[in-house]
């Protein structure tokens, strides 16, 4: 078994709410809220108007750069309006709202078998790049750029991620179980495009079908192992699991390449074995809809766009007692204030919670109790950090590695004061960045 | 087309707004634009607020009700051994403490919230360091500078740089020596108190009178009667430090519990340990067993309830293992060498001075980072 990091957590996990819950297909709704930028990085650049028809599979929005993705349309139909809509990420965001035509026809190219065994490692990054595939573990980073590693930073390790450390998630669980090989198959197709060997299967040992439904799949295919890790949060955090895994440290303010790896999420992995094998862009995904709010709660295929009120009426609708909706899991995820946020490629969960279940964080003055230095997995001292933060010395906050931070929550997990740690260092790091840009 | 209205009032009203809202940093109260009140609410009224959602539960006052549980055992039993007296000192102590705090919070504007229970805590604990017989003023002009002078002054919890009830001990250690070490022998309920001298006291004076230790005392003093007379804590002190095993079992509670670890008090009393170890070794005449430094006086209480005060000690484990050194350290220099016979208190407000530096030298080193060049 890997396990260990240093500091995490033991959340209640309550997966048992969805995890047997097989993935449900929903239909198509009356209208898709796609937004034009989709990936961390440079945002996408809208290419349709109002009015204008599009065929599924079509691309809406260009990439504005390198470490940027396309986003296609999810469905065939017709763009009643373009504008700011609410967001998973708590802004508004521009977007185009798509009223489908309910033919679902595909765009000319698109949904055609390929054989991808004689595909070369260019052409599959390249696949990877059209299709607009992301990060789908939440963060959204522009899969290419991770599979275009600079010559002298070589890559020896391919990590799947199915750890799902995140507390209530459990899309990744039924991924694995229910898409198996079709994610070996794209693990296989992103190991060629590297030209890495050793294929390492990380799943925490919470989800032990998981786990054995995967080392069944890998006997035989060369290069595949399993690896059980210990269940603590956040065993998935990158940085994190390439140290459980290889012992390996990621440096500080560096990438996993640096460290020689390469973390893939397994539902990654499914987008690009349909991107290579069956020229599907990446226009949907698998949303965990759970928590003591939802009335039925569960797994579901939802297109890029659906909004969380659709996918919530669609699993039963919520209790009256819901007191805060989160898109993603309850130590990461973002609250929203409103149920017309529509499914990106991120959205790995939506979490429903009761008012009692919900921490409240309060400015109380920090006892010093150390807890977030045990538990801090970057090894950082968010309680100075949180001080300095306060006090806007955010220089300070700099100086004390706030860059480091991955905003994993431990620290305001655990703090006895329930001081709002995570939103003092996202604030000292939101007012770095614009203090450097106003400078360079 | 309710919708359609919706999205034309935030596409001319609001948009550029949250851009820049969006640039500023996901804070909660920037988040809602103002102008959003007055046209259409906001349908759902859900809580919004940063990540994370979920917490442990555990809070300030449920932490201080767990160190104030450990006591119990060491403060019941100094009540079954010293007599109501030691109780009323216990009694006014929290009183005098809570009314200090709340007049306090009130005078200086602050959120009236006693609820924490650290005004209990400090109350209970400066009892626990005051002789069983001290008179209502000296425990009240203790509770004064504790929580007005060392506590509230300073900024209120979480921001004093001494831990209170210490200072509220030592002010009144320094002030009025001789009611801060009349002695009463423990007795049964309804005796008579006798004033007597604690086992450290009795060291000193024959050192003081003879320039050697007395070989009769010493004799008794190690009678295995007198040292489980020691660890039972059936013998002269202040009302909370003389059980040992009680209060090593509330230390054990703590350490399971994770409110405290292991680091300051094994490095405190173990340093003690060592330290006197060394000095017996070399010249037995003059310093004590190690073993009989370990289980007299504040030691225990020191170590396992006031060292580990979390706003006045380090915060890094490296950094509560120096803090609980140099109180070992300073404890037995003060205990042979300066003219008083206990050295704890003293001891763990003058590491409490130094914490500021051992946290900055003891600074977690981040997760990856690059050697220093």
């Amino acid at each position: 078994m890997a396990g260990g990091f240093f500091g995490g957590v033991h959340p209640e996990y309550n997966k048992e709410l969805s995890r047997g819950k097989s993935i449900r297909v929903m239909p198509l709704p009356e209208q898709l809220t796609v937004y034009f930028s989709q990936n961390l990085g440079a945002p996408s650049n809208a290419v349709v108007k109002k009015g204008e028809e599009v065929k599924k599979g079509q691309v809406i929005a260009q990439p504005g750069g390198f470490v940027s993705t396309p986003v296609h349309s999810p469905t065939s139909g017709k763009i009643k309006s373009t504008g700011f809509y609410p967001s998973p990420v708590g802004t508004l965001m521009e977007a185009a709202v798509i009223i489908p035509d309910g033919r679902d026809e595909w765009e000319e190219g698109c949904d055609r078998e390929r054989d991808t065994a004689g595909l070369t490692s260019d052409e599959i990054k390249d696949i990877v790049k059209e299709a607009g595939i992301v990060g789908m573990g939440g963060a959204t980073f522009p899969t290419h750029v991770k599979l275009s590693p600079p010559e002298d930073k070589p890559i020896d390790i391919l990590i799947l991620n199915g750890a799902e450390c995140e507390p209530y998630l459990t899309s990744d669980h039924r991924l694995m179980l229910e898409k198996t090989e079709e994610i070996l198959e794209g693990a296989s197709l992103f190991a060629r495009a590297i030209n890495v060997k050793n294929i390492v299967v990380a799943i925490e040992k919470n989800k032990p079908g998981a786990i054995e439904k995967m080392r069944e799949a890998v006997e035989g295919r060369d290069g595949f192992s399993v690896e059980p890790m210990e269940v603590i949060y956040p065993q998935g955090a990158e940085k994190q699991l390439i140290y459980s895994i290889t012992g390996r440290k990621v440096p500080a303010g560096g990438l996993p390449m640096e460290a020689g790896a390469l973390v893939q999420n397994v539902g990654t992995c499914l987008a690009a074995f349909e991107a290579a094998r069956l020229s599907r862009p990446l226009i949907q995904r698998v949303v965990a809809v759970t928590g003591s709010g939802i009335k039925n709660p569960g797994n579901v295929l939802a297109r890029v766009g659906t909004s969380f009120r659709d996918i919530i009426d669609f699993c039963g609708g919520m209790t009256d007692d819901t007191a805060k909706v989160i898109s993603g899991g309850p130590m990461m995820g973002v609250s929203q204030y409103s149920l017309d946020s529509a499914v990106n490629k991120g959205t790995s969960g939506i979490v429903l919670l009761k008012a009692d279940e919900v921490a409240q964080f309060e400015n109380e003055p920090c006892i010093r109790c150390g807890r977030c230095l045990v538990v801090c997995p970057m090894k950082l001292n968010p309680s100075a950090l949180s001080i300095f933060a306060e006090r806007m010395r955010y220089e300070e906050t700099g100086e004390h590695g706030v860059a480091d931070c991955i905003e994993c929550g431990s620290c305001a997990y655990v703090c006895p004061s329930k001081r709002p740690l995570v939103q003092h260092f996202k604030r000292a790091k939101a007012e770095i960045r614009n203090r450097s840009k106003k400078a360079g | 087309m309710e919708d359609e209205m919706k999205d034309k009032d935030r596409k001319s009203g609001s948009g550029k707004n949250e851009m820049k809202r969006e640039e500023a940093g996901k804070n909660k109260t920037s988040r809602k634009p103002p102008e959003k009140k007055k046209e259409e609410p906001f349908r759902e009224r859900f809580i919004v607020s940063s990540s994370p959602h979920i917490h442990d539960g555990r809070t300030t006052s449920s932490i201080m009700r767990l160190v104030i549980f450990a006591l119990l055992p060491a403060a019941l039993f100094s009540i079954y051994i010293f007599g109501v007296t030691s109780l009323r000192v216990i009694v006014i102590s929290i009183c005098s403490a809570l009314v200090f705090e709340l007049l306090a919070l009130r005078i200086m504007k602050r959120p009236v919230n006693i609820s924490d229970d650290s005004a209990f805590l400090t109350g209970l604990l400066l009892a626990l360091n005051l002789p069983p017989g001290s008179p209502w003023w000296l425990v009240v002009t203790g509770t004064f500078f504790a929580i007005v002078v060392a506590k509230q002054i300073f900024g209120g919890l979480g921001y004093n740089p001494f831990n209170p009830a210490l200072i509220g001990r030592v002010v009144l250690l320094v002030s009025f020596p001789v009611h801060m070490t009349r002695w009463i022998a423990p007795s049964a309920w309804g005796a008579d108190a006798v004033t007597t001298a604690t086992p450290l006291g009795r060291m000193a004076e024959s050192l003081d009178t003879l320039g050697h230790i007395d070989m009769d005392l010493i004799r008794e003093l190690f009678s295995r009667e007198e040292i489980i007379n020691l660890l039972i804590g059936n013998t002269a002190g202040c009302i909370g430090e003389v059980s040992i095993i009680l209060l090593a079992a509330g230390g054990i509670f703590l350490i399971a519990k994770k409110v405290i670890s292991w680091h300051i008090p094994v490095s405190f009393i173990g340093s003690v340990w060592l330290l006197t170890g060394i000095f017996y070794k070399i010249d037995p005449a003059h310093y004590i067993n190690p073993t009989f430094h370990v289980l007299s006086g504040g030691l225990f209480l020191g170590a396992i309830f006031m060292a580990t005060d979390y706003v006045t000690s380090p915060m890094t484990s490296s950094g509560k293992i120096i803090f609980g050194i140099g109180c070992g350290l300073i404890t037995v220099l003060i205990r042979l060498f300066g003219v008083y016979p206990e050295g704890v208190s003293f001891a763990i407000l003058l590491m409490n001075a130094a914490t500021p530096l051992i946290d900055r030298y003891t600074k977690p080193k981040v997760f990856g980072a690059r050697k220093a060049a």
